[in-house]
């Protein structure tokens, strides 16, 4: 696993043999398969999860990848704990659709729930039935032997390793997920913060990345896009970008446009060729960014009830209102996107860092009008992405290129402005909230609407329609998938819009906007961010309304224990003071959500301190605490709350993708600024574990609760209510004049 | 066209052109993978590496322009079997997520603790504040870097 990527002859190996282990069993065609739990529901077999190899070691196949997150390192723990190996024993595939399971997409903070309690049932399955073939190897009973590190002992002395078992155990068959795992009191492995197995390679100058794949006879691939979406290439001066050096080609099709060279400066010399020389036609017209929320607000929407309680509305009651906006944001990747296609003897194979490889392969196999049996994606890690990014567009794109190059691969990675200009983003976002408050100081009525595009445009498209980008410039374009929300209780827009507090009436609305006149899709929390900004920051107003400290506001409108513990756990680390005013400059703030209603619940505490001269917003401490159930491992676990406080301060604080009616302008760096290493916070992690609960997702759980604390704690600091993101200088300034 | 740098201690021949970015050169003829393409306009970092012990970004530097100074890149600090302190101590504090900007993280490290060997937390901050880290792993770097100045990365 120290090595992410296999040689390509370990990768062909692997293809052909195992096709057999995915096809569908009858019984789930018929449909009369037992439900199985997590992602054993469609990956219905044991050896679709895991080898035991003859020397010992077992091989667990994942279709959940790593992003950067950790999760092969979890996933390890997982098998190792349930299979008595030893990490050192455990070698893990992930994302290939030759050889792992389909998944879907990595992405919701799903993978321990999901992909971690397949591989702990499939593990804890295949332990128990490799020792009852030692039992009849020893002609004795299952309980009678022990098992440690992967050799199984009976009471007599005799021993029989899992190597030698192998041969004459058929993991072949279907799992029953009726083998209990281990009980948490026995766990050694998970729980414990394990190294992660990829980051040796990664601060050494290993090969870590595909942006690190070099297949013999590469070649090097850059992509030209006009500065407008749906522009029309109308012509290109492709003599004379063929008549640079090293250009092997360039590939035009209808108005998506690249070029290949034996060497990557010249394919980025040739691309700014045809950048100077293509002209281009039409395109749609972007909204004026003064009034995008007007836009948002008034243009074509799926209007849906989301969540209603209705009781009794007290008379004597005092009604607020408010409404929040978020801008588009970025995912803004450190590294550009990257793939690497190869298409030889009829079989287009792409390297790429997608979260979901059988999805894309669904989407490039109808782009291509190819086979679906002579496309194969593999993954492999890229930089991190935090949802959809330009990953599985560049996949396409290499493999557009890669069709005409004789059977030499091409490495493509998109430059800088690429990224920038044509990644989906995270959707703009308007939320108006109103409640009544009543004389004793309780929310009794929550009335909450939101308005914003989907939150998710991701590969796998409706049949007839296509969701990566240059599917949609081809001669023959094909169109994007009709927008959808994610239903609830996960929500798309509408995550987290739903309080788990307990009010007696409420009314929840989401308004999903039909036309999409920026790109799209999945940015880490999708609407989690906004709803929970939006919520806790209206909960402090209302608070504050009451005249009442808002750790115990929030306490008073709470039941859920652990919900309760860990706002509890955040107030005393912190040091929280009842009541505590801001002194013009300085203040702190708290807010909490359980991500999804479903997932990690997550309370942070904010010391916040602003400049009024300058209108710069600095926050110097951070303090969180977590229960997300069971830890699979503390260390890793505290490396995402941390990530998600320090990524949610950067979009607070900064981020908005920049626009004018023709386009995007956000193209670099110093139009999307992003937060420096001076300006971090220093963040403090309570982990609050539950061993016998089952784990929850935590990936995106500290980023709601952040932003809100901020907001809150600007609000405590100086009396003045942001409520517009991003939080900047204009922003602030404006708002304290 | 063929150029003679000195990388890492040995001198390497490339067919590349003059103007090339050092960054290709490194990456595509001598298969270093540690410097990155993050943006190709000297923003992001993550393609830093040394030349003459300066940190450069090897995305705007062209690779006629080396002379005689000599290229140290992440694969120069130390192995796997033997890290630099600053590498050992980026796996003791597990300081990566993603990892792609830790090259330009170490590198530029590397030149801060060169010039001063007893930073504080703000001249770590300062001296890394051109490195773009987007996970949100930058309380994990400082505390690698304090670690690796303080010896405790070192055995």
């Amino acid at each position: 696993m120290n090595a992410p990527m296999l040689s390509r002859r370990e990768f062909g190996k692997a293809a052909g043999a195992l096709v057999l282990a995915f096809s569908l069993c009858p019984e789930t065609v018929l449909g009369q398969a037992p439900a199985l739990p997590g992602s054993l529901a469609n990956n219905r077999m044991l050896d679709a999860w895991l080898r035991i190899n003859a020397d010992g070691s077992a091989t667990i196949l994942a279709g959940k990848v790593e992003l950067g997150q950790g999760i092969l390192t979890a996933f390890s723990q997982i098998a190792a704990e349930e299979l008595d190996l030893p990490l050192t024993r455990i070698k893990i595939m992930s994302g290939d659709t030759a050889r792992t399971p389909d998944e879907g997409h990595t992405s919701g903070s799903q993978s321990i729930e999901f992909g971690g309690l397949a591989i702990r049932l499939a593990c804890a399955e295949a332990r128990s039935l490799l020792i009852e073939q030692a039992a009849k190897r020893f002609n004795t009973t299952a309980d009678k032997l022990t098992v440690a590190d992967g050799v199984i002992s009976a009471s007599d002395g005799k021993k029989v390793g899992y190597g030698e078992l192998a041969s004459e155990l058929d993991l072949h068959r279907q799992v029953t997920a009726k083998v209990a795992p281990k009980s948490p009191d026995k766990h050694k492995i998970i729980g414990t913060s394990a190294p992660r197995l990829d980051i040796p390679a990664k601060v050494t100058g290993g090969q870590a990345y595909v942006q690190d794949m070099r297949l013999p006879g590469m070649l090097h691939g850059r992509i030209v896009r006009p500065l407008r979406y749906g522009a029309k290439l109308e012509s290109v001066d492709e003599v004379k970008a063929k008549a640079l050096p090293g250009v092997v080609a360039v590939v035009r099709d209808g108005s998506f446009l690249g070029v290949v060279a034996e060497r990557e400066e010249q394919a980025i010399k040739a691309r700014h060729v045809l950048n100077e020389t293509a002209k281009w036609s039409g395109g749609i017209d972007l909204p004026e960014p003064a009034k995008l929320f007007e836009h948002l607000e008034t243009s074509r929407a799926q209007t849906t009830v989301v969540s209603e309680k209705k009781g009794d509305v007290p008379a004597n009651v005092r009604v607020f209102e408010a409404a929040y906006t978020k801008p588009y944001m970025a995912h803004a990747s450190i590294g550009p996107s990257c793939a690497v296609a190869e298409f030889k003897d009829g079989t287009m194979t792409v390297w790429t860092h997608s979260q979901g490889v059988f999805p894309l392969k669904r989407d490039i196999v109808k782009a291509l009008k190819m086979d679906p049996a002579s496309v194969r994606c593999i993954h492999a890690e890229g930089s991190g992405c935090y949802g959809h990014n330009g990953a599985d567009d560049v996949a396409l794109d290499a493999a557009l290129l890669a069709r005409v190059t004789q059977g030499r691969p091409v490495r493509l990675q998109w430059m800088r402005d690429d990224e920038f200009a044509w990644e989906p983003y995270g959707a703009a976002m308007l939320v108006r909230a109103k409640a009544a408050l009543s004389a004793d100081g309780r929310i009794v009525d929550w009335n909450y609407d939101v308005w914003s595009n989907t939150h998710s445009t991701r590969p796998n498209a409706p049949e007839g329609a296509n969701n990566l980008l240059a599917s949609w410039y081809l001669s023959e374009p094909r169109h994007p998938g009709a927008p959808t929300n994610i239903p609830q209780p996960a929500g798309g827009s509408d995550r987290n819009a739903v309080p788990l507090y307990d009010f007696p009436n409420q009314r929840i609305i989401n308004h999903l906007v039909i036309d999409m006149p920026l790109r799209v899709s999945a940015l880490r929390t999708l609407g989690a961010y906004h709803n929970v900004f939006a919520s806790e920051s209206f909960i402090d107003e209302l608070a504050i309304a009451a005249n009442a400290d808002p750790v115990a506001f929030r306490l008073a409108h709470l039941k859920d224990p652990r919900a309760r513990a860990v706002i509890e756990a955040a107030a005393k680390k912190a040091g929280w003071k009842p009541g505590e005013k801001g002194d013009g400059t300085k203040g702190r703030g708290v807010a909490f959500a359980k991500y999804k209603n479903l997932s990690a619940y997550v309370a942070v505490v904010v010391e916040l301190e602003v400049d009024r001269q300058s209108g710069r917003i600095k926050v110097p401490r951070v303090v969180a605490a977590t229960d997300s159930g069971q830890i699979i491992n503390p260390d890793g676990l505290t490396n995402q709350i941390e990530g998600g406080i320090i990524q949610s301060t950067s979009w607070t604080l900064h981020e908005a993708v920049r626009f004018d009616r023709n386009g995007i302008t956000s193209r670099d760096w110093s139009t999307y600024p992003i937060l420096t290493m001076p300006e971090v916070p220093n963040g403090e992690v309570e982990l609050i574990d539950r061993p016998s609960e089952k784990s929850l997702g935590s990936g995106e759980a500290s980023q709601g609760p952040t932003v809100a604390a901020i907001a809150n704690a600007f609000a405590n600091a100086t009396g003045k209510r942001l409520r517009d993101l991003p939080f900047d200088a204009a922003r602030v300034k404006a708002a304290l004049a | 066209m063929s150029i003679t740098i000195k990388v890492n201690g040995v001198d390497r021949s490339v067919p590349a052109e003059p103007d090339t970015p050092l960054l290709y050169v490194l990456r595509n003829d001598l298969a270093l993978n540690g410097a990155k393409f993050g943006c190709g306009a000297a923003q992001c970092g993550a393609c830093t590496v040394l030349v003459g012990g300066r940190a450069v970004r090897s995305c705007i530097t062209e690779v006629g322009s080396i002379g005689n100074d000599e290229v140290t890149t992440i694969e120069g600090l130390g192995t796997i079997e033997k890290p630099h302190p600053l590498q050992k101590a980026f796996m003791g504090e597990q300081a990566a997520q993603c990892g792609y900007c830790i090259n330009g993280m170490i590198m530029s490290a590397k030149e801060l603790l060169d010039r001063t060997p007893h930073p504080t937390e703000e001249d770590v901050r300062q001296g890394l504040a051109q490195n773009f880290c987007r996970c949100g792993t930058h309380g994990r770097i400082i505390r690698a870097v304090l670690r690796a100045a303080n010896g405790a990365g070192r055995t």
